[in-house]
């Protein structure tokens, strides 16, 4: 993963169009993020977070809140850093020796980088699925039953059965895989692979689920069918997702938050921000005007 | 964000499409005012070949509004236009449709012209539709010209003024009314005009709701029913 992490932040290509994004990226720092960026509701809360790799910031200062139950998309140009930021929420960053985070991060109120925290258990609470769909070498029935096994949530063979069928079951995977439960993961269509990843993070119940662009390397269909999922997946759980597709993100999220250069510049309500956003780079970056 | 800039699309191809959009637009707005002023000239002046000439624009508009909606459906379909871009197409798919219509009612004038010249024309009226007519007229051309400078603020300008339209047509409608009571021979000229006074309040609405598009085009905000 850190080769992944530290192409994310990768100082983007030096080739500003024009003299109106030059001025734009300079004020960037002087600013404040517009929109609404706090909620009542708070499942997690950063405040003042700033993300390091070395000398290098990859993120300034994000203040935001993440709602319960609500479905939040991170989108903006490459090297951004909104990847970096994804990660940061549950200590993926820990993995990349180079970085550093400093301010606030809460999940229930209580600091995720406090000293009392436990990795294992925090990344058991805030699950994450990837790009690239990435099952474990196993059975499918093995791939959703390791997590539970690992962190011995259940004391029977019937109960993981059951625990199984139910976390596949709501990743919409059960029909097509019932019968062949004991076949490698591995062996599944890639829209299959990402839902059993997502079937995985679900099967320890986590509070928070990361997705880092889960539907980029799958096709339409494939695609429809995560994002039905997540639609879903909200009314149990709180998600935060990373993408590219502008489209992906005004049909699954609630909010969604804009990062440019390792600002958070806008979040508002998704509707707002694909009808009328409200700052300038917003409207620049989801009209195709730059990015 | 009060500013628009619909050309400064990576793609060009898409720069190319919004400002043929808007072109097909105006043109239509152009042609349309055209048509309105021709219409009630014809009135006024009784000249009917005037207003058969008007009759047979009204299919090209008709054929303009289908184009320019198939025009917003495909650019929909092809880009998935967002914020500026969605709101643009929104207002100008919106925009057509109130033009057609004022079309519509400058047929409606142009028949009324054809019946007034032949059935000979009305003892009233016609200086309460110069007074209407000129402002509409003013409404519309400060509608479209608002468009072609994406000006939300002019835009606003012209809201207001539909309200005072509203108010002389009622008041000439009592008028006419009037008139007719005291003349009940004439009441079959006076309709013709009150009929004439009817659709030229209608464009102005029609105007008005242009307008209310820009201000959503240009701000984000919707103000219908509002003002």
């Amino acid at each position: 993963m850190p080769d992944a992490a530290i192409d994310e932040i990768a100082p983007p290509a030096a080739d500003p169009t024009t003299d109106r994004e030059q001025n734009i990226e300079q004020d960037l720092t002087a600013e404040k993020t517009v929109g609404e960026a706090f909620c009542e509701n708070a499942k997690m809360s950063m405040r003042d977070v700033k993300v390091f790799y070395g000398e290098k910031q990859a993120i300034y200062d994000v203040d935001i809140d993440i709602g319960q139950n609500q479905v939040i998309s991170m989108i903006g140009p490459s090297g951004c850093g909104k990847s970096t930021f994804l990660r940061s929420l549950n200590r993926m960053n820990d993995t990349v020796e180079s970085c550093r985070v400093a301010g606030e991060i809460l999940l229930d109120g209580e600091n995720i980088y406090s000293s009392k925290m436990d990795v294992v258990e925090l990344r058991a609470r805030v699950g994450m699925v990837f790009q690239k769909p990435n099952p474990f070498p196993k059975s499918i029935y093995d791939n959703v039953a390791y997590g539970p096994r690992l962190h011995g949530m259940v004391n029977h063979r019937s109960e993981m059965d059951d625990l199984v069928e139910s976390s596949l079951r709501r990743a919409g995977l059960w029909n097509e895989v019932k019968d062949r439960l004991d076949q490698p993961g591995t062996g599944l269509s890639g829209g299959q692979q990402q839902r059993l990843c997502i079937a995985r993070t679900i099967a320890i119940s986590p509070e928070v689920i990361l997705m880092d662009e889960p539907c980029s390397a799958l096709d339409p269909i494939a695609t429809a069918k995560i994002e039905e999922l997540i639609g879903e997946l909200a009314e149990n759980y709180t998600i935060v997702i990373v993408t590219h597709s502008m489209q992906q993100a005004a049909r699954v999220s609630h909010r969604t938050a804009y990062f440019h250069l390792g600002h958070l510049v806008e979040v508002n309500d998704t509707q707002k921000v694909f009808t009328a956003p409200e700052h300038e780079l917003t409207e620049a970056y989801i009209t195709g005007r730059f990015g | 964000m009060e500013k628009l800039h619909l050309d400064q699309h990576i793609s060009k191809q898409f720069n190319t499409d919004l400002e043929a959009l808007k072109t097909r637009i105006l043109e239509m707005g152009g042609l349309l005012e055209k048509q309105v002023d021709d219409a009630l000239t014809a009135v006024e002046e009784a000249d009917s070949g005037l207003a058969q000439q008007v009759l047979e624009i009204e299919p090209t508009i008709d054929s303009m509004e289908i184009e320019i909606d198939e025009e917003c459906t495909l650019l929909i379909a092809r880009r998935q236009p967002t914020a500026s871009d969605l709101r643009m197409i929104m207002a100008v798919s919106k925009t057509v449709r109130d033009l057609e219509r004022i079309g519509d009612e400058a047929n409606k004038i142009a028949k009324m012209a054809i019946q007034l010249s032949e059935e000979g024309s009305s003892p009233r009226g016609y200086m309460e539709l110069r007074h209407i007519g000129d402002n509409v007229q003013e409404m519309l051309h400060n509608a479209m010209d608002a468009f072609a400078r994406f000006d939300a603020e002019a835009a606003l300008s012209v809201v207001p003024q539909d309200k005072k339209v509203d108010l002389d047509y009622k008041s000439a409608v009592r008028e006419l009314i009037t008139y007719m009571m005291e003349d009940p021979r004439s009441i079959s000229r006076v309709m013709n005009i009150l009929w004439t006074l009817k659709a030229v309040e209608r464009i102005g609405d029609h105007a008005k709701n242009i307008c209310e598009q820009i201000v959503y085009l240009v701000q984000g905000k919707d103000i219908r029913h509002r003002i």
